[in-house]
């Protein structure tokens, strides 16, 4: 044998070898439980977050359902004020860390490849891992509401020193599981940027990258700029709690108000996290069911990325009752006010998209419509909130509960279910049971509204939030919104059912384009899209 | 069907619309926001009904548009789409426009801000105290200082009782303030973070532990005025509410010489005291009285505490055995727990009865007397 009659065979079997293995990778994928804790698909771990922030959603919403049975009428009748702390603590955490950012993230994983034309995401195997932490992190926490003492009855906020000195001991497990989400969503954001950066197709150049994908990308960077300064405020939570240090107690020279600087610097931006993506949704359902390209792409790009930059000045808008100087107040509400102008841009241009197009009222436009309106009342309820010297009536009021349940529950989760109604049936290969979709959405409109828009009336009249019991004259409004909490939180089961039949694969076979004004390279690829896409990347024109 | 939608679609949108502008008519009171009994708070009123008018405006046009679009570019109605996607003259009004709107709000909205802050030259000084869960205040130039607690039972809260009509918005001791004169406050706190809240004064400030916050107000009129903690400060957030009266300044400076008075002979009462002994049965009564409302919220009516949290009384070491210590918790408190020091809070007489009452409730049967006076002893032995 020499090296030069071996060489060529030896390359042939290369690629031979290479063909066959490919060959059994597509048809061999492992069985059972272990083909989702193996897995390093994009689709595979899309689907896996998916399915593990509705259940942490439903989690979530039976704790809601815990706090508006409470609430139901004035007095102590069900759960004791220390539970109701945990209850309203634990809430937060699971809707914002468990529901709406998994939610994001897996809708990322399933459409980003797609949307680009990239085969995966960049980083498969962190990929697996940056999803598989997130249930221990969860179990740690919900775990601890069963320790001796309860959970976290702090606020999602975890103030100190109510969170270090006078807390209970389990405060060291929630620290942990907050570390292990954190650790989740950098490596999730970590791997949509490089995804991002370096797979696009040939000829996808940034301006031609569809909204969902600008959105991300920069939501993504939101991320990785926040979220260690939440794992630095946990750390220090803990380390005053438990390794005697002070940077939250004056008695040591530290500063309690330092705390919230920390934690909205973080938490500010991290709404946005939760509602940029949102805006990439529904710039993609709008123009297909308007039959219509978006009006001003350029400006929703620049909006986006002017909204993300603002995100980092405002953050002091959450604490102006706690004693800053004036100038510090009016820089802060100036910026906050800011904000609504790129804001408004995207709202006026859903509305030119619309104006003059075509349009149908399919499930995902119904959702998106939803979205337009309620997450406007939203906005423009937190633009009187920028305003400082109104600002002390309303903070800590249950006005405040109203404008960031109708930015989160019908901005960030409306648009997570339009999208989920939008893509499912490419997911699928089966159009979805449009009879149950539409009740699904009929119901939610109504009863969210029932729910959320009297908190405003409760609120303007004088009722704090975080109160397990109430004065007589708010008792009216708050039978009402617990119907209105309990009616939403069923009518999320007509959702549950539609998802499982499409899952199940239920339903009318699609075309490969689903919708009939839908436009981008997800929509070029078969119905259901396989298991592996764009091995070859699309050339984009 | 479609149609259907889409008419229903508008429908709500101005439902929606119209029972916001219900908030606007004051006549119901209980959906909107107090106008208040001082000028900052007219102000802030205004404030708000302007900001709530321009919003409600924004929110008609851009959802009328929306809806007019929605009922006339449909497909069902034949219509063919338009081809347009960007318009830079379009983007740049409707960038400059909303931004030339935030600038006319912005300019009431600071010169508020600054009258608001504007905390100098005061006529009278309260430092206010949160604890968990009470408010304290002490009357800067004078020797008048005293807690305030939430008066409705207990009872009422476990839905024994009927509910009363300020239900949950009542103290045993209201903060009383003159009119017309610009009352200053200093706020803090002993333990975690509260806020001191009064809507008809559009005062809200954050007491923080360790530092000081100040605000004013003026009231302009004479009344009884009700507010509630808005800071998540535990437990019994819920329960901490915040009553002012307001009185002509005659008034007042007679209710403050009344006080002052009353300070002094308690004072007297407590010497006196110091020189007697108090039965098992009286310091029982009366420690009682105090533990319930004081050390119940914390460690329960039972004794038990709340496990995990905070510790247990009954057949706890220190209620039983230990004397000293127990004089020196509750004296002192213990740092770095919920556990604050009544040596300030209570007097003598109270600090016995509620020891003792502890040392002899629930099963703790030591038989042990602390009377004012080994109260006292204590104190001055430290």
């Amino acid at each position: 044998m020499t090296k030069a009659t071996d060489l060529p065979s030896h390359g042939a079997d290369v690629t031979a070898d290479h063909e066959n293995h490919h060959d059994e990778h597509e048809h061999h994928i492992p069985k059972g439980v272990m083909r989702w804790i193996l897995t390093t698909n994009h689709k595979d771990i899309g689907t896996l977050y998916l399915w593990f922030s509705f259940i942490m959603f439903l989690t979530g919403g039976a704790m809601a359902m815990v706090i508006r049975a409470e609430l139901f009428q004035p007095g102590l009748q069900i759960v004791e004020p220390d539970f109701f702390n945990q209850m309203t603590t634990v809430h937060g955490l699971i809707m914002v860390f468990g529901a709406v950012m998994p939610a994001f993230v897996g809708l990322a994983n399933w459409l980003v490849p797609m949307m680009i034309g990239a085969p995966d995401m960049a980083l498969p195997r962190m990929n697996n891992w940056s999803f598989w932490i997130l249930p221990f992190a969860f179990t740690i926490l919900l775990a601890s509401l069963f320790t001796e003492g309860g959970g976290p009855n702090f606020g999602w906020t975890f103030y100190a020193p109510l969170s270090t000195t006078y807390s209970n001991d389990s405060t060291a497990l929630f620290v942990f599981s907050v570390h292990i989400m954190g650790i989740s969503s950098i490596m999730g954001a970590i791997n949509v940027i490089v995804t991002i950066f370096n797979m696009r197709a040939p000829g996808m150049t940034w301006m031609k990258m569809p909204l969902f994908v600008w959105t991300w990308l920069i939501t993504a960077f939101l991320l990785i700029a926040v979220m260690p300064v939440l794992a630095g405020a946990v750390t220090m939570v803990l380390t005053d709690k438990f390794f005697g240090t002070s940077f939250f107690d004056a008695a040591g020279g530290g500063d309690p108000v330092m705390f919230q600087h920390i934690f909205w610097f973080f938490g500010h931006p991290e709404v946005y996290i939760m509602i940029l993506p949102a805006f990439g949704i529904i710039s993609h359902i709008v123009p297909t069911f308007a039959r219509k390209p978006l009006f001003g792409y350029a400006s929703m790009v620049y909006a986006t990325a002017s909204i993300a930059l603002l995100s980092f000045v405002v953050w002091a808008h959450h604490m102006f009752t706690t004693g800053m100087p004036v100038y510090m107040e009016m820089f802060f509400m100036f910026a906050t006010m800011l904000i609504s102008v790129p804001t408004g841009v995207k709202v006026f241009n859903w509305v030119a998209t619309m104006w003059r197009g075509s349009m149908t009222f399919e499930v995902p436009m119904l959702f998106a419509l939803a979205f337009i309106v309620l997450f406007t009342i939203g906005g423009l309820s937190g633009l009187m909130l920028a305003i400082t010297p109104v600002d002390f009536q309303y903070h800590d009021t249950y006005f405040v509960v109203a404008h960031f349940h109708y930015v989160l529950v019908t901005g960030a989760i409306f648009s997570i279910m339009a999208a989920v109604y939008y893509w499912l049936p490419k997911w699928t290969g089966k159009m979805f049971n449009v009879g149950l979709a539409k009740a699904h959405f009929w119901c939610s409109l109504i009863s969210v509204n029932v729910l959320f828009f009297p908190m405003h009336f409760v609120g303007l009249a004088g009722m704090p939030r975080r109160i397990p019991d109430y004065s007589l004259q708010f008792a009216d409004y708050n039978q009402w919104i617990s119907i209105g909490g309990f009616a939403f939180g069923l009518s999320q089961l007509i959702f549950l059912v539609v998802v499982i039949q499409a899952c199940r694969k239920q339903g009318e076979p699609v075309s490969d384009r689903v919708w009939e004004g839908a436009n981008g390279l997800e929509w070029e690829i078969p119905s259901p899209a396989p298991y592996h896409t764009f091995e070859t990347p699309p050339v984009v024109k | 069907m479609k149609k259907l939608v889409s008419i229903a679609m508008m429908v709500w949108g101005t439902l929606s619309v119209a029972s916001v502008g219900l908030a606007d008519t004051q006549a119901v009171s209980d959906i909107n926001l107090r106008k208040g009994v001082t000028d900052i708070s007219g102000q802030v009123y205004d404030l708000h009904m302007l900001m709530f008018l321009i919003c409600v405006i924004i929110a008609v046009v851009v959802f009328g548009v929306m809806f007019v679009s929605m009922y006339l570019h449909r497909k069902s109605r034949g219509v063919k789409p338009a081809k347009f996607h960007e318009s830079v003259k379009v983007e740049v009004a409707w960038t400059i426009v909303p931004f030339l709107i935030l600038i006319f709000m912005a300019v009431p909205a600071a010169n508020t801000l600054i009258a608001m802050e504007d905390t100098s030259e005061p006529d009278l000084t309260v430092l206010v105290t949160g604890s968990q869960w009470k408010w304290h205040y002490r009357y800067m130039d004078s020797d008048v200082s005293y807690y305030s607690l939430l008066a409705t039972q207990r009872e009422q809260i476990s839905n024994r009782y009927e509910k009363g009509e300020n239900y949950l918005l009542e103290v045993d001791r209201p903060l009383v303030i003159p009119t017309d004169q610009k009352v200053r406050f200093l706020i803090t706190s002993d333990d975690v973070i509260h806020s001191w809240w009064v809507p008809d004064f559009a005062v809200k400030k954050d007491a923080n532990p360790g530092f000081i916050n100040e605000a004013w107000t003026k009231v302009n009129e004479p009344g009884l005025y009700r507010g509630q903690c808005a800071e998540l400060c535990g437990k019994d957030h819920g329960f901490m509410p915040i009553v002012v009266v307001a009185k002509e300044p005659a008034e007042f400076d007679a209710w403050m010489s009344e006080q002052e008075e009353a300070q002094r002979k308690a004072k007297e009462a407590e010497q006196r005291l110091l020189a007697m002994n108090m039965s098992m049965d009286e310091l029982m009564a009366e420690g009682k009285k105090v533990y319930n409302a004081t050390c119940a919220a914390c460690h329960m009516p039972n004794g038990e505490g709340l496990p995990g949290t905070f510790p247990a009384l009954k057949g706890s070491k220190i209620a039983l055995e230990d004397m000293q210590g127990h004089l020196d918790i509750v004296v002192n408190g213990k740092t770095g727990t919920a556990m604050q020091a009544f040596g300030k809070m209570l007097s003598l007489k109270e600090l016995a009865a509620v020891i003792t009452y502890e040392r002899n409730a629930w099963g703790n049967d030591t038989g042990e007397i602390v009377q004012p006076k080994d109260v006292d002893a204590f104190n001055k032995g430290q």
